[in-house]
């Protein structure tokens, strides 16, 4: 029963970090660039509040969320009113809280990259008549790849190793809200060490894995970043 | 040295001496469910004996985990009779200290005034979409709470709309959120030791449904002050003790 429930946990918290990533890289690519260019009063304010999860307990930004999404928030009552209920105890739920906790992991290692590029490269581009869109797709990405790289896979695994929020807003339902980081919680709370030790094995031989991974990749990319760097102007 | 002064030295050491003895100080792993009437008989006990109480407050499976790993816990107040069971099979507590000090009672409960009826038929109904619980393997209520659902034959009926807290605190947590429209909690969770009343509706769930919550209270080998924890334990079966634990809900 053990194997089979753990499995779940595992199938979900991949599922729910896979859509996570890919819709905070949607939001935190043009959010980063924005920040990366702006002289807007809004820029503090709006980079201040990205990185409040850093500094924030996860049981008590799951707590004002709980309390936000609840029917008597306004999140809730806005979600209520258009007709798509409520957001504890779901996948929805889960996905929009964890947008939220891992925002500041993607959102940074992308402005920093951003930053990196400088106006040069760009400006460069402009004299070749290039749109501000192909600015973006054709000199800005592709100079900006390893922070994309780091954003995506911090998102990721922030995401697989998130636990306050899920407990605060998740309701522990298998298939929906019962992910790796609870289970394990679960194991050790009920005194299963056994079951605990063998997940947590799991979670960090994947954990030291996907970083791995990420630093390998980061030490080749420098070449590959150098060559995008000298392509760049004759683009 | 004058007569004078050395008695007066010799009666500073032996006052030295003679304080400790007198006055230890407890330490006291709690289980949050027991935290409101732990504090009261712990100021009493303090008030009557001059010993010092300190309260950890968690839950009891932590606290297992922490006294294997050498906490310097005196007292283990549990949520259950298993973990103070396991602790004295292990000889990590002292078997003649063990006692029931309170049996918990489970209510149906919503924050809606007009929702649970006087015997519990709203579980039948369609007027609700999630009923919250706590895990019935990290929580004596959780467990009390399936015992009930299976003695209706609702365990199925109510299984796609259950939600699961991690304690029995975060399941009265979802209910006071309004995120779940109710949830089985403890007596003295709704019913404040004041009299006051909590707004609400809620079913006294009877004996007969669920087996006894049995809350069991061991002193810990370890214990430094074992003393002093021996009368704490042996305290929360006076007279004083008793009327705090039934005004919290227990019996």
């Amino acid at each position: 029963m053990n194997w089979a429930d753990d499995l779940q946990a595992v199938t979900l918290t991949l599922e729910l970090a896979a859509v996570v990533t890919v819709l905070l890289l949607a939001l935190g690519l043009p959010l980063a660039w924005w920040l990366a260019h702006t002289h807007s009063r809004w820029k503090a304010p709006l980079a201040a509040f990205v990185a409040l999860p850093l500094v924030l307990p996860p049981t008590v930004l799951g707590f004002y969320l709980l309390l936000l999404m609840g029917p008597h928030g306004w999140v809730g009552q806005a979600t209520q009113a258009l007709g798509l209920g409520l957001l504890p105890f779901s996948f929805a739920g889960l996905v929009i809280a964890s947008m939220l906790y891992s925002m500041p992991f993607v959102v940074q290692p992308l402005q920093t990259a951003f930053e990196a590029i400088g106006a040069r490269p760009l400006e460069a581009a402009a004299t070749l008549r290039a749109g501000p869109w192909e600015r973006f797709v054709h000199v800005a990405l592709p100079l900006a790849r390893r922070g994309v790289l780091t954003a995506t896979v911090l998102g990721f695994a922030h995401t697989v190793g998130e636990f306050g929020v899920v407990l605060m807003i998740g309701g522990n339902i298998p298939g929906a809200t019962r992910v790796i980081s609870t289970q394990l919680y679960n194991h050790v709370e009920s005194l299963e060490y056994p079951a605990a030790h063998r997940l947590a094995a799991v979670l960090l031989a994947f954990s030291f894995g996907v970083l791995l991974w990420v630093y390998r990749l980061r030490n080749n990319s420098t070449s590959i970043a150098a060559t995008a760097l000298d392509g760049a102007p004759r683009a | 040295m004058t007569p004078t002064l050395r008695r007066a030295l010799c009666a500073l050491v032996l006052a030295a001496f003679a304080w400790p003895a007198r006055a230890d100080q407890v330490q006291v792993a709690v289980a949050a469910n027991f935290a409101g009437a732990a504090q009261k008989i712990a100021a009493q006990f303090e008030h009557d004996t001059g010993h010092a109480v300190k309260l950890s407050v968690g839950a009891t499976g932590k606290f297992y985990a922490q006294i294997e790993a050498g906490a310097p816990f005196d007292v283990l107040l549990a949520a259950d009779q298993s973990t103070p069971a396991r602790l004295v099979a292990e000889g990590q507590a002292v078997p003649a200290t063990l006692r029931t000090y309170a049996v918990g009672r489970l209510v149906l409960w919503s924050a809606d005034p007009a929702l649970v009826d006087a015997r519990g038929e709203v579980l039948k109904s369609g007027r609700w979409k999630h009923l919250s619980v706590a895990d019935a393997k990290l929580a004596p209520y959780g467990q009390a709470a399936r015992q009930t659902l299976a003695a209706l034959g609702l365990t199925g009926a109510v299984q796609p709309r259950l939600v699961t807290a991690e304690s029995i605190g975060q399941a009265l947590q979802f209910v006071q959120s309004g995120n779940a429209e109710l949830g089985f909690v403890a007596l003295g969770q709704v019913q404040p030791p004041d009299g006051s009343r909590v707004p609400g509706s809620m079913w006294l769930v009877p004996d007969n449904l669920y087996a006894p919550i049995r809350q069991d209270a061991v002193v810990l080998a370890a214990s430094k002050a074992s003393h002093a924890a021996t009368q704490f334990v042996d305290y929360l079966a006076s007279d004083k003790a008793r009327a705090v634990i039934q005004a919290y809900g227990y019996r």
